[in-house]
């Protein structure tokens, strides 16, 4: 069609697809098999929905990062666009790189300056050939999709067998749906064919680069450590981008955790009225011995303060997932962000600390759902999870979940009746063992021993209201020695050198982490080297004091604006803050490799890390 | 300062009841509530109907939020878990408590100001929740522990220890308990321990939702002329509609009823509740006519007192989350950890 100034990108399992779609069109599951059928071809990839806060009607996108190095961030800029939204035409392909395809629906003409000059362009006439085929509008609108994929199945040399074997496993049972779908998925295909030069020059090959990896979304992942963890009850309030995790509890113990003889659950999961009332069932339920967990994102946290306060005083396990979206306030709801690393460390009124966990992936998210209702009951207190959406959300090639059959649930220090009865003191705020964790009991457990009044108010170490400064004073210590014990229980920090000797470093955190191993090579690759560590919880370990100490500085990359992360370490471990020189990404965009590269980079010649050197961002030279 | 104990010794005298404890084994600490105060005579109540039920203390899970309310279940089933949580969220702490374990019994301790106002959300949810338990609101239409103001059960009109004169509507607790499908409903007078007690042991025997408001004057703040919340004026006002017997399995009918109209109403468990009705036109079992009647009533300016409904078959939220019979916090690794196999399985779902 139109004339090309620029050659066409020539690149095997390396390139970028973007699908532009409209909400509520179906689009996403043609879009998921596209990406699940690359893998299945032992090609990785790394996926992501890009969606507004609406159900129907508005532009939404997926975006495909074909990767045989295996990268997991998004690379930026688009190889291939898919424009299937006439709204957001302009901006789509806008994005596209120099040398890029432009694939659309050319039933209706479009005039020649709706094009770019240096990109190819692949029209077919979708809608058009949509309408001979079905007669049904739904089906019209649903095959349009999969006859999409067919065709982009023959330009990009995709096998659609593999394809088929999808919609074979998607519709067991079936067959009618199954075979409809194949013969949309040929429709599309020969046309391809057909009109176009299939393969083009970019294009997947076979490969074994995915391994016994699987794909999944951390949110699923989250909750099926739930499952494994023990929990039993689940309280939530509807909120993006967590309401999937509560979801798929709910999903997963239909399967795993109902009595076969009887059909009765062995898990109770309430829908609640608001984030007030999912803390309140939480806490609760685990002051009654039950495993207990709820998830929410920042605004939830907010709701639930006082809570946390009490849970934190009163010493009751609980465990909150926040799964970050833009904020403040509302913020931007179906956007990513770490912004909340200083509400949940601090959250509720008065002196509080609370014990953080950041999962970078969604096999961390299953790893670390488990632990933390470990370390709930272990250190009686709210463990927080901080994942966020682009790990919540997002489908990632991730490591498989693993279990070890030979794993003791630990339920923490709960007294039982026989010890009782045998006469073991009993303080319900006593520091028996001298690690600042307390004994309990479960409510019922006996007759005459071992009840207790739980409050929010102050108490003595056998638990009876007093507002005495000592023993006010003695218990707000005892619980800063617990915290210090949470140091030794909670994952440590992934500490790597790097290749060559260097005297700065870099930290991060969650899902960060999908960009920075990229961004290190590229890095590496312009001469700049730096040591790593990756944040795994909050209290920081020494370790994360002896690596900071043993470097001239430290870039900390995060994903908000007020380097939380930073301000954390420059709080709690007394840090200098000239050391530790902030890289922020905040656009409610998941980071990418070639922002931290860049940032680094020219940060590092500020700070003379290393010669000066200007740093290209990787991709430039395409 | 309610870490006093009270002497141990008592009577060698002292009734039994069943399991061989005494009422003195249903009781707490000292009360720190004003003299007088209405709440320490419904402490009383619950400590008489909980000996007279023979339970076990341990066996009771007491839970409250904030205010002068929320204080007394210090004061009885020392021997019980109890749980002061925060202002007007009680209700929320109770449904995970009970979600935990089924086999307790869940005692909720409220006033106006923790259920009326701050906590009505979690008030309305956990009746229409259905979850089973008995939720006593010790009502007052007053502020006591910050000192006199009005609350939202404070009707309009009435004047406040200072002379301010309330201008809010009030909420009538019952009324919305009703509403919002709590399957017993009862109020009754702090002053009428023969009515509250047996009010309080038919709440337990039930199963599910089970609400008592308790109109209970505060001396301190809300017992002077003018006042639609006070010993007098409740006394002059109150309408009971019926007097109800509670009698469990294990126990003889001995109950001696004079001339009157008698209804029984059948327990989930196989007890019954005889009423004896004072208000021919009045029947607890249906929903709609009781809220007529409250409101033809109120309207004459009347208190009405009771059991106002009642659901004997009623359902609760663990037949709605089809739970097992075994409580939740006593499942074991075994019951709860699919293991490595079932996961194997999963990941091979994920490729």
């Amino acid at each position: 069609m139109a004339r090309r100034t620029k050659e066409p990108i020539a690149r095997i399992n390396d390139f970028v697809v973007k699908f532009a779609n409209v909400n509520g069109s179906g689009s996403a599951s043609a879009n998921a098999l596209f990406a699940r059928a690359i893998l299945r071809m032992g090609v990785p990839v790394s996926a992501r929905n890009i969606f507004p806060s609406n159900i129907q009607g508005l532009p939404t996108w997926y975006e495909v990062r074909v990767t045989a190095a295996g990268w997991r961030g998004r690379r930026g800029g688009v190889d291939l666009m898919v424009a299937m939204n006439p709204q957001t035409w302009d901006k789509d392909v806008g994005e596209l790189e120099g040398g890029g395809y432009l694939f659309y629906d050319s039933t209706r003409e479009l005039p020649a300056t709706s094009f770019r000059s240096d990109v190819t362009v692949l029209g077919m006439p979708l809608t058009a050939i949509c309408n001979a085929a079905y007669t049904d509008a739904r089906q019209r609108q649903l095959f349009k999709n999969i006859i999409y994929l067919g065709a982009l199945s023959a330009l990009l040399a995709i096998d659609p067998a593999e394809i088929e074997r999808l919609f074979a496993e998607q519709y067991r049972g079936k067959e009618a749906l199954s075979d409809s779908n194949r013969k949309a998925l040929a429709l599309g295909r020969d046309y391809a064919l057909a009109n176009f030069a299939c393969p083009l020059p970019m294009r997947v090959e076979r490969a074994d680069a995915v391994g016994n990896r699987i794909f999944i979304d951390g949110n699923n992942a989250a909750a099926l450590g739930c499952v494994f963890g023990g929990a039993t009850v689940c309280a939530w309030y509807p909120i993006t981008p967590s309401s999937s995790l509560a979801e798929a509890f709910a999903k997963h113990c239909r399967k795993l955790r109902v009595d076969a003889a009887t059909g009765r659950h062995k898990y109770a999961i309430v829908q609640a009225e608001d984030e007030l009332a999912s803390i309140g069932m939480v806490i609760g339920a685990a002051w009654n011995g039950a495993r207990a967990f709820t998830a929410t994102s920042g605004p939830g946290i907010s709701l639930m303060q006082e809570f946390i306060g009490l849970a934190y005083f009163a010493e009751i396990p609980a465990v909150l997932f926040d799964i970050q979206r833009g904020s403040p306030s509302t913020g931007m709801p179906t956007r990513t962000q770490q912004a909340d690393v200083l509400l949940c460390a601090y959250a509720s009124h008065g002196d509080t600390k609370h014990p953080l966990l950041f999962p970078e992936d969604p096999t961390e998210c299953f790893t670390m759902a488990a632990l933390a209702l470990d370390l709930a009951d272990r250190l009686q207190t709210p463990i927080f999870v901080l994942s966020d959406l682009d790990i919540g959300m997002q489908d990632w090639l991730t490591a498989p979940l693993a279990w070890d059959d030979r794993r003791v649930l630990d339920r923490g220090k709960v007294m039982k009746a026989e010890e009782l009865s045998a006469g073991k003191t009993f303080g319900r705020y006593l520091d028996a063992d001298g690690d600042g964790i307390p004994y309990r009991t479960y409510p019922g457990t006996h007759a005459t021993r071992g009840s207790y009044f739980t409050r929010g108010t102050t108490k003595d170490r056998y638990a009876r209201y007093t507002e005495e400064g000592p023993a006010y004073v003695d218990n707000m210590q005892r619980l800063l020695h617990k915290f210090e014990t949470a140091k030794s229980l909670v994952p440590a920090p992934v500490i790597e050198k790097a290749d060559k000797p260097a005297r700065a470093g870099v930290i991060w955190y969650g899902s960060t982490g999908a960009a920075m191993s990229e961004s290190l090579a590229a890095l590496a690759a312009t001469g700049i080297h730096l040591d790593r560590m990756r944040i795994r919880s909050f209290p920081f370990a020494d370790s994360v004091e002896a690596f900071i100490a043993a470097h001239e500085h430290v870039f900390v990359v995060e994903q908000n604006r007020d380097a939380q992360l930073r301000m954390l370490l420059v709080n709690e471990c007394g840090i200098d803050p000239a050391k530790l020189i902030s890289v922020l990404h905040y656009d409610g965009t998941p980071v990418t490799a070639r922002f931290i590269t860049q940032e680094i980079g020219e940060k590092a010649a500020h700070f003379n890390v290393t010669p000066l050197r200007k740093v290209a961002p990787l991709g430039a030279a395409d | 300062m309610t870490f006093l104990a009270k002497p141990k010794l008592h009577h060698p005298g002292l009734p039994k009841n069943a399991l061989g404890y005494t009422r003195r084994d249903y009781e707490g600490a000292v009360s720190t509530l004003c003299a007088g105060c209405g709440h320490d005579s419904i402490s009383a109540a619950v400590i008489q109907a909980f000996f007279n039920l023979d339970i076990e203390p341990h066996r009771v899970a007491k839970l409250s939020g904030i205010g002068c309310s929320s204080k007394t279940p210090t004061y009885f089933l020392g021997n019980s878990h109890g749980f002061n949580s925060v202002h007007g969220r009680m209700p929320s702490v109770l449904t995970g408590a009970n979600l935990a374990n089924r086999d307790l019994i869940y005692l909720g301790v409220s006033g106006d100001g923790d259920s009326a106002s701050i906590g009505i959300g979690q008030f309305m949810h956990v009746l229409r929740r259905a979850v089973n338990m008995v939720y006593i609101v010790e009502n007052n239409g007053v502020y006591g522990l910050t000192k006199g103001q009005f609350s939202a059960t404070a009707d309009k009109g009435s004047k406040a220890k200072r002379g301010a004169i309330n201008t809010d509507e009030p909420i009538d607790l019952v009324m919305l308990a009703l509403e919002l499908g709590a399957t017993f409903v009862a109020r009754s007078f702090s002053g009428d321990k023969a009515q509250l007690v047996p009010l309080i042991e038919a709440a337990v025997l039930h199963k599910g939702a089970a609400f008592i408001d308790v109109v209970s004057p505060c001396v301190a703040f809300n017992n002077h002329p003018g006042s639609t919340k006070s010993y007098d004026y409740v006394r002059e006002h109150n309408a009971s509609v019926n007097a109800l017997d509670v009698m469990v399995p294990r126990d003889p009918i001995t109950a001696e009823y004079g001339s009157g109209s008698l209804e029984e109403v059948v327990l989930h468990d196989g007890g019954t509740m005889r009423l004896r009705k004072v208000h021919a036109d009045f029947d607890p079992t249906n929903r709609l006519a009781a809220m007529n009647f409250l409101h033809d009533r109120a309207a004459a300016g009347e208190i009405v007192t009771g059991l106002l409904y009642t659901r004997p078959d009623a359902h609760d939220l663990h037949d709605a989350q089809e739970t097992v019979d075994v409580p939740l916090n006593a499942l074991t690794d075994a019951d709860l950890v699919p293991g490595s196999v079932a996961l194997a399985a999963l990941n091979a779902s994920l490729r």
